[in-house]
């Protein structure tokens, strides 16, 4: 009872230095790319690609060989369904109780007829993954963006994401309730989907860090366009206005 | 006095005629119709070529025909170069896009093989300003479906994809910074860049 009270006061007392951080940064420009710390950034960038060269790259690799394909698609169902109380709570902050419903009843029906979540019926029922984060409630709540950055291991955040990745990382429902081997479970599930993930997009993301000319500013560029896109934020008339006409920007010929 | 039968009816057929020709002259340009069959049409090409199961190198050429075909090339290619369009020669315009289709071709050809056993379903569309906008929804297998939109614009003279988005992603755009890094990094050397290009991807 006291230990519920005080982790619950820690929550607030965080999401408000959450808050007020997101309020210093800089007025955001929600629409262009803002950048400020640039020169910092494509280090960590530099930093990021040995990482993933030495480890992050290979380890998936040899997981993705290792470990047959439905059993890297049981876990990554199994990091989800743990995820979805989180979920739950993220669409309720946002005013979404459709969404919050939805992701609910994934829980349940997944974690009962799921074998405790390592299958995803619920997708077949119609009850879809619909991923959110503490990220796009602050956005919900009108906390600017803030600048964009690229941070180690993490990889590419906007302030906004970044604060919101931090309480995600301590407000997850479940984590609250699950202790000592239930909560390694959790973070080995997580880790593991990282993985598999990093697996089955190896293609792409090989072709983004070690193809392009300039891999920085493509992962900024993509990272931007998408998280935009997830969070429904319109960039019309932009640098990344995504109904930008080929023809209105065609040099004279 | 003698009516001609006809002539109400035929004058009513005047206007009728004059009132359709005035509603189809919107019709002339490009339709939320056209652009969705144009892209249903696309789809179904590139289906093709996933379950042909020929070799990599001669599913790179197929989608390099279907690029050409379905795509506006020449004005994907000129306006990812940007200004630097501008001061270059007629010959030069035309090499670098030759060379940015078979990259454009090469790049993305490769990831195609991964849409094998997949389908794409067409959504709805909308009007964006000139560009229609197809939206469609990718399903492979063991993964969840993501969003594919495709614009479409007829300012070629023909129905074309200018674009595509894959969950926001903005293929242009990505390519347009691509484009101009590869230029920078040869000190704005269009023929170098041409050069870079016809083994990139």
């Amino acid at each position: 009872m006291y230990n519920a009270a005080t982790s619950t006061l820690t929550r607030v007392a965080l999401l408000g230095a959450v808050l007020l951080v997101s309020a210093c940064s800089t007025p955001s420009q929600p629409n262009g790319i803002n950048d400020p710390y640039e020169q910092t950034n494509r280090q960590t960038h530099e930093l990021n690609r040995g990482i993933d060269r030495i480890v992050l790259r290979p380890t998936s690799n040899a997981y993705g060989t290792v470990v047959p394909e439905r059993a890297r698609n049981g876990i990554s169902n199994f990091a989800n369904t743990l995820n979805q109380p989180a979920d739950v709570v993220n669409s309720l902050l946002q005013g979404r109780v459709e969404n919050a419903g939805h992701s609910a009843f994934r829980f349940l029906v997944n974690g009962i007829f799921g074998l405790g979540g390592f299958l995803d019926p619920a997708t077949d029922m119609g009850l879809e993954d619909r991923d959110t984060d503490f990220g796009e409630t602050l956005y919900v709540w009108g906390v600017p963006e803030g600048v964009y950055g690229e941070l180690p291991i993490v990889g590419p955040v906007t302030e906004r994401h970044a604060a919101g990745k931090v309480v995600d990382l301590f407000t997850n429902p479940l984590s609250t309730v699950l202790e000592g081997p239930g909560a390694t479970a959790q973070t080995a599930a997580n880790v593991a989907s990282g993985f598999g993930t990093r697996y089955t997009l190896s293609d792409t993301i090989d072709s983004i860090l070690y193809d392009s000319a300039d891999s920085y500013a493509q992962a900024r560029l993509i990272y931007l366009q998408n998280r935009r896109f997830k969070l429904g934020v319109d960039s019309t008339g932009t640098d990344l206005d995504p109904f930008e006409d080929p023809y209105d920007s065609l040099p004279l010929q | 006095m003698t009516h001609s039968p006809f002539s109400k009816p035929s004058r009513r057929i005047v206007l009728a005629g004059l009132g359709a020709g005035l509603l189809a002259t919107p019709a002339l340009a490009l339709s939320e119709a056209a652009a969705k069959t144009l892209v249903e049409r696309a789809v179904t090409d590139i289906n093709k070529v996933i379950a042909s199961g020929k070799s990599e190198g001669a599913m790179i050429r197929d989608f390099e025909a279907i690029f050409a075909r379905y795509g506006d090339v020449p004005t994907i290619a000129i306006s990812a170069l940007g200004p630097p369009a501008r001061s270059a020669s007629a010959a030069q315009r035309s090499a670098f896009t030759q060379a940015f289709t078979g990259y454009m071709a090469r790049k993305y050809g490769k990831r195609f093989r991964e849409f094998a056993g997949g389908r794409i379903e067409v959504k709805d569309t909308r009007q964006r300003s000139r560009l229609i906008e197809v939206r469609t929804l990718a399903y492979l297998p063991g993964q969840s479906p993501f969003n594919v939109t495709f614009l479409v614009s007829d300012r070629s003279g023909r129905d074309k994809f200018v674009n595509l988005l894959i969950e926001g992603v903005n293929l242009f755009q990505t390519e347009k910074v691509e484009i101009g890094a590869m230029l920078e990094r040869r000190g704005g050397n269009v023929d170098a860049l041409i050069q870079d290009l016809r083994s990139a991807g």
